[in-house]
C-alpha cells in the first residue's frame, strides 16, 4: 500500500514546518541570530565540510528561512529550495551556479522590467550573456540556442500580466539543447501552475509579490526540480566537477537529484552574500498558508474587473488572458485552468493623459510600483516606470502611454470597481 | 518490490531495525560521499563496518578496515554497497554466504542493479537501491531541512531530539508522507557513478 499524499492546501500550511523539538512552540519560532554554536572542532568541520547538516551562520542557512525554503519546494513540487534575499537575488544566484564569462542564456523578451534591465546591464558586466527570444514565436528559441546556451529563461505568467508561455513547448527545446529551463513563477505561484510538471528544470520566485502576499517583506526563492542530469551534461563546473572551495568535493555525486539548490546555497549564496532575514522569512511564511485562498480570490476578482473594464466606454482594450477572445486564453486553460492571475492592463481611449489622471483619482487602489499585495495596486508605466523610455521604446515594452497596470487584491470586488468606475468618470 | 519508489514506513523500518552496517567500497578521502555517510552514520549511532581492501587492517574514523564481508568477525544487519553496479552481484552473493545473512542489502544513490535486488529479495532480504541512508535519516528525522531539502514528510508532532550533541535529530520522527513530488524518483545520476 502506497502512502497517502497531501494535497497543496495542506502542504501550504504544512510542509517545512513542525512543532519546536526544544520548546513545542507551534508556529515557525524566528531564529534571528547570526550564528550557531558548534559542539566541538569535529562537529565544525563536519558542517564547513558539507558531511553533516546542520546550520553555521545565517549567510548560509537559517532555520526559519529552512521552512520557508522546503514549504515552496513541496508547493512546486521540487526536491530543494534555497532563499534568498529578493527575486533578483534569485535571479544572481542561480545563474551563478550555471554561467561562466562568456557564456550564454536565451530569455523570453516578455519579463518583468526589472530582470529585463538585470540581464542586459548587471549581467553582461558578468559576461553573462542574454539572448532575447520571442515567446510568441517558438521557433526564435530553438534559433537563439548556440554552443555557448547554458540556461533557458522564462516567466510562466509575464510580468505585466497578460501573457501565458507556452511551457511544455519551451521545455522541449531546452530538453533538446542539454540545457535547464528556468521559469520565474511569481505571478502564477504554484497554486495556479507548477512549470516543473512541463519541463522547468529551475524555478524562481519573487517572494515579495503573492507568495509573501501581504506587501511587507521583499524576497526570492530557488527551487531546484530535480531533474536535470548535470554529470552527463558535463559543462557545468559548479555542479559536476570537484570544487576547490570544499577539498574536491563533487556536488552532483554527493547530493543527487538536489545538488542544484546546495550549490546555489554553499558557492552562490555564501561567496555573493544576499541572505534572506529570517524575520521577513517568518512573514513569508504566515503568507505562504493562505496562498491557496487567496490565488483564488485574486483571481475571480480579477476576471469580474477586467469583464467589467471591457464594457466600459473609455477602454481601448483589456489584455486578460482570462478573458474568452484573449489571444492567450487556450494557453490560459491549459497552465492557469484555476484562473489567469491578478495582474494585468488595459488602455485608456484618453491616453496618457487619461493615465495620469486615472491613478490620480483612484481612491481604493494605491498607487505604487509592486504587485501581488492584499490591497488593490494601480501604475501607470509611462509616467512612472517606464518614463525614461523614448514612446517606440515604451510601445515595444507594453508601456505605451495609454497603458494601466493593475494588481486586483482582495477586497470586495464591487468596491474595487466602484473605485475604478469613479477613477474613470473624473479621467 | 517496487524499486522505483519506496514508502517511508519501509525505509524508517530498516533504518530503525539495523543495528551494524558494512559499507563495501567505503573511502578513506574526506571529500568522497562514502566517507561523509559513513562517518554521519556513525555519529547517529550505527556500528560502522568499513569494507575496502586497498584500505584492510587499517583503521577509519576507529573502526577496522576489512578486505571483504567474509572477514568481518562479527553479524552485520545491513550491507550498503558504494561501488559501481556491476559489482552489485558479487557483492550480494559474498553477503548471502554469510551466517547470519544479513536482513538488508542497499545500494547507494545512483547505484541501481534489478539482477543483484532479484537475487538478495529471492533469499528473503529486503533491497534498497539508488538512495543514500544518510539521506535517508537526514530526511526522515528532518536534519537535512536545515539544508533546504523537501523532506517530503509532514507532522503535527513536536520532532525528537538525537539525545546527545548538537543539531542531532531522532530517526522516531511521527510524520505522514508529504510526497507530493515525484522529483525524488526522478533521481537521475548515471549509474556507474563509481563511488
Amino acid at each position: 500500500m502506497s502512502d497517502r499524499l497531501p494535497g497543496f492546501a495542506t502542504l501550504a500550511i504544512h510542509a517545512g514546518a513542525q512543532p519546536d523539538p526544544t520548546t513545542g512552540a507551534r508556529a515557525t519560532p524566528i531564529y534571528q541570530t547570526t550564528s550557531f554554536v558548534f559542539e566541538d572542532v569535529d562537529h565544525a568541520a563536519s558542517l564547513f565540510g558539507l558531511q553533516t547538516f546542520g546550520n553555521i551562520y545565517t549567510r548560509i542557512g537559517n532555520p526559519t528561512n529552512a521552512v520557508l525554503e522546503e514549504r515552496v519546494a513541496a508547493l512546486e513540487g521540487g526536491t530543494a529550495g534555497l532563499a534568498v534575499g529578493s527575486g533578483h537575488a534569485a535571479q544572481v544566484v542561480a545563474m551563478h551556479c550555471l554561467m561562466q564569462p562568456g557564456d550564454e542564456f536565451v530569455a523570453a523578451k516578455k519579463l518583468y522590467g526589472g530582470s529585463i534591465n538585470q540581464f542586459n546591464h548587471a549581467f553582461k558586466n558578468f559576461g553573462w550573456n542574454v539572448v532575447w527570444a520571442e515567446p510568441d514565436d517558438i521557433g526564435t528559441f530553438e534559433r537563439a540556442v548556440s554552443a555557448r546556451t547554458k540556461a533557458i529563461f522564462i516567466e510562466s505568467i509575464a510580468n505585466p500580466g497578460g501573457v501565458i508561455t507556452d511551457i511544455e513547448a519551451i521545455g522541449k527545446i531546452a530538453k533538446n539543447a542539454g540545457v535547464p529551463l528556468i521559469v520565474d513563477n511569481t505571478l502564477a505561484t504554484p497554486y495556479l501552475c507548477k512549470p516543473i510538471d512541463y519541463g522547468a528544470d529551475i524555478v524562481v520566485h519573487s517572494l515579495t509579490k503573492f507568495l509573501g502576499g501581504h506587501g511587507n517583506s521583499i524576497g526570492g526563492l530557488i527551487v531546484d526540480g530535480g531533474t536535470f542530469n548535470w554529470s552527463r551534461e558535463k559543462r557545468y563546473p559548479m555542479l559536476c566537477e570537484p570544487r576547490p572551495e570544499y577539498h574536491g568535493i563533487v556536488l552532483h555525486e554527493t547530493f543527487g537529484n538536489f545538488a542544484f539548490a546546495i550549490a546555489c546555497r554553499v558557492l552562490a549564496l555564501r561567496d555573493i552574500g544576499p541572505a534572506l532575514s529570517p524575520f521577513n522569512a517568518f512573514l513569508i511564511l504566515t503568507g505562504t498558508e493562505t496562498l491557496p485562498l487567496r490565488m483564488q480570490r485574486h483571481c475571480d476578482n480579477a476576471l469580474a474587473v477586467a469583464q467589467w473594464l471591457v464594457e466600459r466606454r473609455e477602454v481601448a482594450w483589456v489584455s486578460y488572458p482570462g478573458l474568452p477572445g484573449d489571444r492567450y486564453h487556450n494557453l490560459a486553460k491549459k497552465y492557469v485552468p484555476k484562473g489567469a492571475g491578478a495582474c494585468f492592463t488595459f488602455g485608456l481611449k484618453g491616453g496618457y493623459d487619461a493615465g495620469v489622471r486615472l491613478v490620480s483619482n483612484v481612491k481604493l487602489f494605491s498607487h505604487l510600483a509592486n504587485i501581488g499585495d492584499t490591497r488593490s495596486l494601480i501604475i501607470h508605466p509611462a509616467s512612472t516606470t517606464h518614463r525614461q523610455l523614448t514612446d517606440a521604446q515604451k510601445i515595444q515594452a507594453g508601456a505605451g502611454p495609454d497603458v494601466v497596470r493593475l494588481s486586483i487584491g482582495l477586497e470586495d470586488k464591487d468596491d474595487i470597481i466602484a473605485d475604478l468606475e469613479q477613477g474613470l468618470a473624473a479621467a | 518490490m517496487d524499486h522505483d519508489s519506496y514508502d517511508d514506513k519501509y525505509i524508517r523500518g530498516i533504518l530503525n531495525t539495523v543495528k551494524t552496517i558494512a559499507m563495501v567500497g567505503v573511502s578513506a578521502n574526506t571529500s568522497r560521499p562514502s566517507y561523509f555517510a559513513f562517518k554521519y552514520l556513525l555519529e547517529r549511532g550505527y556500528g560502522m563496518i568499513p569494507v575496502n581492501p586497498g584500505l584492510a587492517g587499517q583503521e577509519l574514523l576507529g573502526r577496522k578496515v576489512y578486505a571483504r564481508l567474509a572477514d568481518i568477525p562479527e553479524p552485520v544487519d545491513m550491507v550498503d554497497i558504494f561501488r559501481s553496479s556491476r559489482h552489485a552481484i558479487a557483492i550480494v552473493e559474498e553477503a548471502l554466504a554469510l551466517s547470519p545473512r544479513p536482513q538488508v542489502i542497499w545500494l547507494q544513490l545512483g547505484i541501481r542493479n534489478d539482477k543483484a535486488a532479484s537475487l538478495a529479495e529471492g533469499s528473503g532480504l529486503k533491497v534498497v537501491m539508488n538512495r543514500c541512508p544518510k539521506i535517508e535519516y537526514g530526511r526522515l528525522s528532518s536534519e537535512i531541512a536545515w539544508m533546504g531539502v523537501n523532506t517530503r514528510t509532514l507532522t503535527a508532532k513536536k520532532a525528537r531530539l538525537f539525545g546527545r550533541g548538537i543539531q542531532r535529530m531522532a530517526l522516531n520522527r511521527i510524520t505522514v508522507a508529504g510526497g507530493a513530488t515525484d522529483a525524488a524518483v526522478r533521481a537521475q545520476k548515471p549509474d556507474d557513478a563509481g563511488q
